[in-house]
């Protein structure tokens, strides 16, 4: 039935269901609103394609999108998800008096820019820190400081995806930047402290991971078993997995008790049969039978047998293999590359993937929009995997610029309920704990003195509280930075919001007290720094009757006006 | 008192609260539920009943701790040893619970199909397999739920998770997550430094802006803030908050119970019942014995496990609170009966056991049965959402109870899981 609608063409679609109107008295939809031009795309095919895809989305199923958001809001969010910090008042006030039609394309221009690249590259290292090693700090065999200095680098430079799925699926060096050593390359985090589980080197992590992340696959259901509902075989995992068994992660203590740092490297490898020639490795099935397996990619590509490295005989011979090197070449040519990519992008901007989880693709779980991801996927890969362009894309397309606000017609349309997502209006979520933090120090105009590594430790020490373990060999974990109560309480009373609520001279409180704006400009000035808008009438009363009780303590009332402001939904969700 | 905000002069407790209940006036529950006439009859509200979860990350191995197989080639070197009740044997490095068996119940013929780590947490926990497109209720939120209202007033969380987390509340709301705490019961972030009529006027602030915000329908999300905002303010205020302080207990329980994170867990969960909170949940990780299984149980976890749940399970008997308080062991799933190269086991969910006692159970019997090498269960199997089933039986919860999930769907409680007969009289 799905396909079926698919592929017959948009107006006879309307045309059917206008056809049915008098068969089942509904009232259809005769074309969308349009408050700000819906179809604006800024000149950008992909950002076109995105729009019409969609709005054939909400053709089908008779929804209407939400108006458009304020500007206010519009730039609250874009500001959140390419740099992971809300906007300055100063940047919020230009975009505001900003009469240009095309004043949302030139801001998302500066900001994927030369002007913003450090902070593009620190938001974008926090996201894929996550991705790629997770949040626990507990792991000796991963050096964060190292990813993260591997991850900002190529944010920085915008390296294409493609090039960065090769560099950190075929990394091989030191994984800690140590004066004292050679060969630094900080990607090798990404697999250093996934080749090891209890004592056994077999690289079962790194397979799960390179697969659920590069491919949008999860394999690690079949690493002992056929998968119960999707076509994931044992046999599957174990061929994949031996595209790692030339990779070793050797720990190094350098004189003392704790491992220092780890070198990942790639050598021969024998095969667990000797002969390195045919060099296998064996697996055990359910009922204690062993099975032997060989380096076969997901679409059933094999590879060379061989063991060995790349070499050439005297003679002139070439032989042998580098087994990663030629897992990434297939990741790269593979559909699920790009499609995995896109999904967790549109996933980040738009609040959901077109599957959940964004990183499980696959005929068991059909995408929302199929043809959009496809399309998109191959856009992508057309623009030679620039991660910039992808995100300009998506945040210039007509979704991203409706209301968070549901209307009557569209107000079904809720993820949260388990529906398939439409887009017809943006989907609220909670701020990520890295974003929270950077938003608090933009809003009270904090002194970035603290940078780079120093402030990424900073950051790690307070993200850590919010860190549970579940205690598996895999290195699980979740957060409680999930707006139950540790996170309201540490919004309430923690360090971090005692700090931004302080009175101190010179600090951000002090300087809007002190200055000469009136009353209501000085809250005016609190609810724009942290909720990109002005007070409601409502709210202004409530504050003013603050400032009032105070007898003439300005600061106290403006303090408690700011507590109360940090502490709402407004400020920490996403909307 | 637990807290260290003074009270205005002429300003109760209860009235102060009230001022800050601005918040959560707003926002109605975001779900329905049906209960069967059947389920209002049962006479819960005067008995505090409550549920303790020992939750073993990782998958412990239950052939090596309650369904030994001596002798054979998959048994491993640990002998059974016989216990406080009849024909009930368990690991020879379980001396202590040994003398508490006669309180509990092992259920040997658990067969289960997840056997990775974050879907098998995920369906032990709720009785559901992961699902896209619908978020299920833990034990613990489904407990809370169904029992928060025997104790009128409580103000600490009604689920509280020590150490792992646990499972989140799914569609039944944020109001029924897990309070997390760690095993050392410090709460983190409680004083606010400011006095009363200040924090009042701060949370009427606050509230005028969730209003508006909510007001303009958005999502639950907004509301869900508001909710977890009055439950925050509540525990900053309350003198319940002792119940955490298990370092106050004397010297010789915290003894008795361990000196481990997991004993002082336990420690714990006992004083959050007696407070009457309905649902603990405390973990122990660490089970994921892919290699050298053996000696990391017999030296590490079994005698941390044997200390603090012979403990707990005595002190709740001891205390007259077996009767209504369940405690139920297990881990998202056990081990393989083959011991592979490494000396270790790894994932298998087909024939495992859990352990439950207290409530509603009998006690001192054994469920179900495996083939000789552990590898079948050779009687009735049973599964995760049979076990929740039991569960809520014993602590007399109506198993006709319905929700109604956030799309408008019904959902039978504990996934319509059949109870396992022979864990009652």
């Amino acid at each position: 039935m799905r396909d079926g609608v698919r592929m017959i063409c948009f107006g006879r679609v309307l045309g059917v269901m206008v056809g049915m109107v008098g068969m089942f008295g509904m009232a259809v939809p005769t074309g969308r609103a349009v408050a700000d031009d819906p179809a604006e795309h800024y000149g950008i095919p992909q950002v076109k394609y995105i729009n019409e895809q969609v709005a054939k989305g909400w053709d089908e199923s008779r929804l209407l999108p939400s108006p458009a958001a304020t500007d206010g809001e519009w730039c609250r969010r874009v500001h959140l998800d390419l740099i992971g910090r809300i906007p300055s008042i100063d940047e919020l006030r230009s975009f505001l008096a900003d009469t240009s039609p095309t004043k949302k394309a030139e801001l998302v221009s500066r900001l994927l820019g030369d002007d913003y690249v450090d902070e593009y590259a620190r938001h974008w290292t926090d996201v894929w820190t996550t991705v790629l090693i997770g949040r626990d700090v507990t792991n000796d065999r991963v050096n964060r400081a190292g990813m993260r200095q591997y991850l900002r680098r190529a944010f920085s430079k915008n390296m294409p995806y493609d090039r960065f799925m090769e560099e950190l699926v075929t990394a091989a060096g030191v994984n800690a930047n140590r004066r004292e050593l050679d060969g630094f390359n900080g990607a090798t985090n990404f697999l250093s402290g996934k080749m090891e589980e209890m004592g056994v080197e077999n690289g079962v992590q790194a397979t799960a991971k390179t697969a659920q992340i590069f491919l949008g696959l999860q394999v690690q259901c079949t690493q002992c078993h056929n998968h119960p509902f999707n076509k994931g075989k044992q046999n599957q995992f174990w061929e994949l997995n031996a595209f790692f068994r030339q990779t070793r992660a050797l720990r190094k203590r350098g004189g003392t008790d704790d491992v220092q740092w780890v070198e990942l490297v790639d050598e021969d490898f024998a095969g667990e049969g000797g002969n390195p020639e045919e060099a296998e490795l064996y697996y055990e099935l359910r009922n204690g039978l062993m099975k032997v397996a060989y380096p076969v990619f997901v679409d059933g590509t094999e590879i060379s047998k061989s063991g060995y490295l790349p070499a050439v005989m005297d003679d002139g011979t070439a032989y042998g293999v580098h087994r990663r090197k030629q897992l990434a070449a297939l990741i790269k040519a593979s559909p699920s590359f790009p499609q995995a990519i896109v999904n967790r992008t549109w996933g980040h901007f738009l609040g959901h993937g077109f599957t959940k989880p964004i990183d499980d693709l696959g005929e068991h779980n059909p995408p929302s929009h199929p043809e959009l991801l496809e399309g998109l996927a191959e856009r992508f890969r057309e623009t030679s995997f620039d991660l910039k362009e992808l995100a300009r894309w998506l945040v210039l397309s007509h979704p991203y610029a409706l209301s968070s606000r549901s209307t009557a017609a569209n107000k079904n349309d809720d993820p949260s309920l388990g529906e398939r997502p439409k887009f017809t209006h943006f989907y609220l979520r909670q701020m990520q704990a890295e974003e929270l933090y950077e938003s608090l120090l933009t809003a009270t105009e904090a002194d970035r003195a603290a940078r780079g590594e120093e402030a990424a430790k900073k950051k790690d020490a307070w993200l850590s509280q919010f860190v549970i373990a579940f205690g598996t060999d895999e290195g699980d974990d979740a957060t409680t930075f999930n707006g139950s109560i540790p996170q309201v309480l540490m919004m309430f009373n923690g360090d971090m919001i005692k700090n931004a609520t302080g009175t101190g001279q010179g600090g951000f409180l002090d300087r809007v007290a002190s200055s000469s704006m009136s009353n209501a400009a000085k809250i005016e000035t609190l609810y724009m720094a942290a909720l990109a808008r002005k007070p409601a009438r409502a709210e202004l009363t409530v504050a003013n009757q603050m400032v009032a009780a105070r007898k003439g303590d300005v600061i106290s009332a403006l303090q408690d006006v700011w507590w109360a402001v940090l502490n709402s939904n407004e400020f920490i969700i996403k909307h | 008192m637990s807290c260290s905000i003074e009270l205005p002069a002429g300003m109760s407790r209860r009235h102060f609260i009230n001022h800050l209940a601005g918040a959560a006036a707003l926002v109605s529950p975001a779900t329905a539920f049906t209960n069967s006439i059947l389920a209002n009859a049962t006479d819960m509200k005067k008995r505090h009943k409550a549920a303790i979860m020992l939750w073993m990350g990782g998958g412990p191995s239950s052939m090596d701790i309650w369904d030994l197989k001596p002798g054979a080639p998959t048994g491993g070197p640990f002998k059974p040893i016989s216990t406080s009740a009849d024909g009930v044997t368990v690991c020879e490095h379980m001396p202590l619970m040994a003398k508490q068996m006669h309180h509990m119940a092992v259920v040997r013929s658990m067969s289960t199909r997840e056997a990775d780590h974050m879907r098998g947490r995920y369906y032990m926990h709720t009785g559901y397999v992961p699902n896209p497109n619908v978020e299920h209720p833990s034990y613990g939120a489904v407990i809370a739920h169904e029992l928060a209202d025997q104790v009128p007033g409580l103000e600490i969380p009604p689920f509280v998770s020590v150490g792992s987390g646990s499972v989140g509340p799914g569609f039944l709301g944020m109001t029924w997550a897990p309070f997390v705490v760690d095993s050392n019961g410090n709460v983190r972030n409680l004083d606010m430094g400011v006095d009363p009529a200040r924090l009042a006027q701060r949370m009427e602030m606050l509230a005028t802006i969730e209003k508006r915000f909510i007001g303009e329908r958005r999502g639950a999300s907004a509301d869900d803030h508001a909710k977890v905002l009055d439950k925050t303010v509540k525990l900053m205020t309350s003198p319940q908050m002792e119940a955490f302080k298990v370092m106050k207990e004397p010297a010789e329980a915290q003894e008795r119970y361990g000196k481990t994170g997991f004993g002082r867990g336990c420690l714990m969960a006992r004083r959050l019942v007696e407070m009457g909170v309905p649902f603990v949940e405390v973990d122990l990780g660490g089970w994921d014995n892919h290699a050298n299984i053996f000696p990391t149980l017999q030296n590490q976890k079994l005698p941390e496990l044997d200390k603090a749940m012979s403990a707990l399970v005595e002190d709740l008997a001891d205390r007259g609170m077996l009767d209504d308080t369940v405690v139920m062991w297990m881990g998202e799933f056990s081990r393989t009966p083959n011991i592979n190269g490494g000396g270790g086991r790894d994932h298998w969910a087909r024939s495992w056991s859990v352990v439950v006692g207290g409530g509603g159970f009998k006690r001192g019997v054994v469920v179900g049965e495996t083939s000789s090498d552990g590898k079948e269960v050779v009687s009735e199997a049973y599964s995760s959402q049979d076990l929740m089933a039991s569960v809520l039986k014993s602590l007399g919860v109506s198993l006709e109870t319905t929700f109604t999930a956030k799309n408008g769907r019904p959902m039978k409680i504990a996934n319509s899981g059949k109870v396992i007969k022979e864990l009652f009289a």
